[in-house]
């Protein structure tokens, strides 16, 4: 009847259908993505459009290829499982012991220059990655280091300090202070805070950090590519993936397979740890 | 750590005047000296791996440097102007300039204008929300290879979804290249841009929304106020902030981008951007002066953007 009835009812049916949108927009091309892993190439160049599996078709031979060892034929993927599960794995430890003690100075302690550091770290997201890599490439060329996975640790970990500090910081800044005044009142010193009382308090936070630190290891591509591509044993999952995307005629069901065994680990991850990432990244964002 | 970083944190003290008499360190000295012992190492690796790159970027834009002659060059060569020269004046540099812009602002508005739908949308309660909510973070965490792969396949002429479905249903003439032809390739690379970050935007735009008080939308509604014109009058200006606060941050991170489009197109079909261009100079020129040249200029032109929109916010805040 009036416009604020109409515009009620429009906006509930519309609600609904935009909901049903946004989840098959997002959800549908990783079920395309699993879908085409795992139907001969034959079958989907004959019909692209199928939604489901048919009878009789369901292959895993694609995975097979992918995971393979390259002596036996395959792309070797087994292998650049491992390398990237090394790297994100010690990018995210490295990151942790140094960004923690950081952002707790930068929270809580008193210090000359606390503020130049705080805006050091926004100012660093100013320059594009493609700048550092550069000169990165050239020492890198220079001390040996390219194809080598710690260097590419390295550079992983100056990836991902920034927001680390940044997430960290806004959590040791929920703690009460009281909390520490009155464990240093009763004679823990500044470590002992640190460790009896900020720490345990910001363990789930700490957990959402090294989870978000691991996702941007083990998906980072600019650096493993730069640094890595003339050592194919030492491919991550990443490059080696799209290195297999370049390289010779590989059907598009096999990549496919490879894209599948990419994401798995980090949806997998996502979902175990959704409700610490979402609060985690978040976290200060109401102050504005 | 512990046991290197008191060492680190003592040195910047020594030229301060130490007090008169020796007392014990009053307990903010002790705290200052702490912090920066704690802070010390996350400095040092960000100047190793960060600051330093950028300041020796800067000066091999100076310097005429290839990767087969990196051996003689020293640090402190003979500076030149000619990188810059060559780069401003090659036509394909300021197309790509362009293209850079058109790309990060539509890509910046699209992710947000998706993502504040999306926060919109799952604002109220209702069954599976927590579910729907988390497959809508799922195109952000994944890997942007695999991610750039799907769509290829999707949108590739022969044997993608998209195309079967389009012909069969919408009644498109022939298969669509989204990905190779010049009218389509970067509009296909912005909304993959806005798929792919929007649950960044709706992340923080849900966080805010859920922080309005309940009580100013229902004296609004009270008053008469429809759906429509609560979410203009009273949601939009609570939320600006944070869209402001969004724009500067997806503006600097897609301008810098360089996974997305060289994935998506290789920088072809009209779609390169700067950091695919300095890309190809690195790796396929070897032509290191030239690359860092560029690098910089995409530099300075995003730290004037960001100043002029900070300047010009700022000022409407006021």
């Amino acid at each position: 009847m009036d416009r604020d009835r109409i515009e009620t009812v429009g906006l509930r049916w519309l609600r609904r259908v935009l909901i049903a949108a946004f989840l098959l927009v997002t959800v549908f091309p990783f079920y395309y993505m699993l879908l085409l892993s795992v139907r001969p190439i034959e079958r989907l160049l004959l019909d692209p459009g199928a939604l489901v599996v048919g009878l009789g078709e369901l292959t895993v031979a694609t995975y097979a290829e992918v995971l393979k060892a390259t002596d036996d034929g395959g792309q070797g993927f087994l292998t650049f499982i491992r390398n990237s599960g090394l790297v994100a794995l010690a990018a995210t430890l490295l990151t942790l012991v140094v960004a923690i003690p950081g952002a707790y100075a930068v929270a809580r302690l008193r210090f000359f220059g606390r503020r130049q550091v705080d805006f050091l770290f926004l100012a660093v997201y100013l320059f594009p990655s493609i700048v550092i890599a550069i000169p990165l490439f050239v020492v890198f060329t220079r001390a040996g280091l390219r194809g080598s996975l710690v260097g590419l640790v390295l550079v992983y970990i100056s990836q991902t300090l920034p927001v680390s500090v940044y997430m960290l910081k806004n959590y040791f800044e929920t703690i009460p202070l009281s909390l520490e005044e009155s464990a240093a009142i009763d004679g823990a010193g500044q470590l002992g805070v640190i460790r009896r009382i900020s720490l345990p308090l910001a363990a789930p936070s700490i957990m959402a950090v090294a989870l978000y630190d691991f996702m941007i290891a083990w998906n980072e591509f600019l650096f493993a590519l730069l640094f890595l591509v003339d050592k194919p044993h030492r491919w991550t999952v990443s490059l080696g993936l799209a290195q297999l995307a370049d390289g010779v005629e590989v059907p598009k069901t096999v990549l496919m397979a490879g894209s599948v065994i990419l994401t798995l680990p980090i949806v997998a991850l996502f979902f175990a740890g959704e409700r610490l990432l979402t609060e985690g990244l978040t976290s200060g964002a109401e102050k504005g | 750590m512990t046991t290197t970083a008191p060492g680190t944190g003592r040195s910047p003290h020594r030229e301060r005047p130490v007090p008169p008499r020796r007392r014990p360190l009053t307990l903010r000295r002790r705290e200052s000296r702490a912090g920066l012992a704690l802070v010390a190492p996350t400095l040092l690796v960000v100047l190793a791996v960060i600051g330093i790159p950028i300041v020796w970027t800067v000066v091999l834009a100076f310097q005429r440097v290839r990767l087969a002659t990196l051996r003689r060059t020293g640090l402190f060569g003979e500076f030149t102007l000619d990188n810059l020269d060559r780069v401003l004046h090659t036509p394909g540099f300021a197309d790509s300039l362009v293209t850079t812009l058109i790309y990060s602002v539509g890509s910046t508005a699209g992710s947000i204008v998706v993502g504040l739908v999306a926060a919109l949308v799952v604002r109220a309660p209702f069954r599976g929300r927590t579910l729907v909510r988390a497959s809508m973070l799922l195109p952000y965490v994944a890997p942007v290879v695999a991610m750039t792969f799907v769509w290829q396949v999707m949108l590739d002429p022969q044997l993608g979804i998209v195309n079967h479905w389009g012909q069969r249903l919408l009644g498109w003439d022939a298969p669509v290249p989204f990905l190779s032809q010049d009218s389509t390739a970067l509009a296909t690379v912005i909304a993959f841009e806005s798929w792919r970050y929007f649950p960044f935007a709706f992340l923080f735009l849900l966080a805010r929304l859920q922080a309005v008080p309940g009580d100013l939308e229902e004296a609004a509604r009270v008053d008469g106020a429809t759906p429509t014109q609560r979410f203009r009058h009273i949601l939009l200006p609570q939320l600006m902030p944070v869209i402001a606060l969004l724009g500067v941050l997806r503006f600097i991170m897609t301008f810098n981008k360089f996974d997305d489009v060289y994935l998506l197109t290789g920088g072809a079909a009209g779609t390169e951007v700067v950091s695919v261009r300095v890309y190809e100079f690195l790796t396929a020129r070897t032509d290191i002066g030239a690359a860092a040249a560029q690098a910089v200029v995409l530099a300075v032109v995003l730290i004037v953007f960001v100043l002029i929109y900070l300047r010009f916010f700022a000022r409407r805040v006021d």
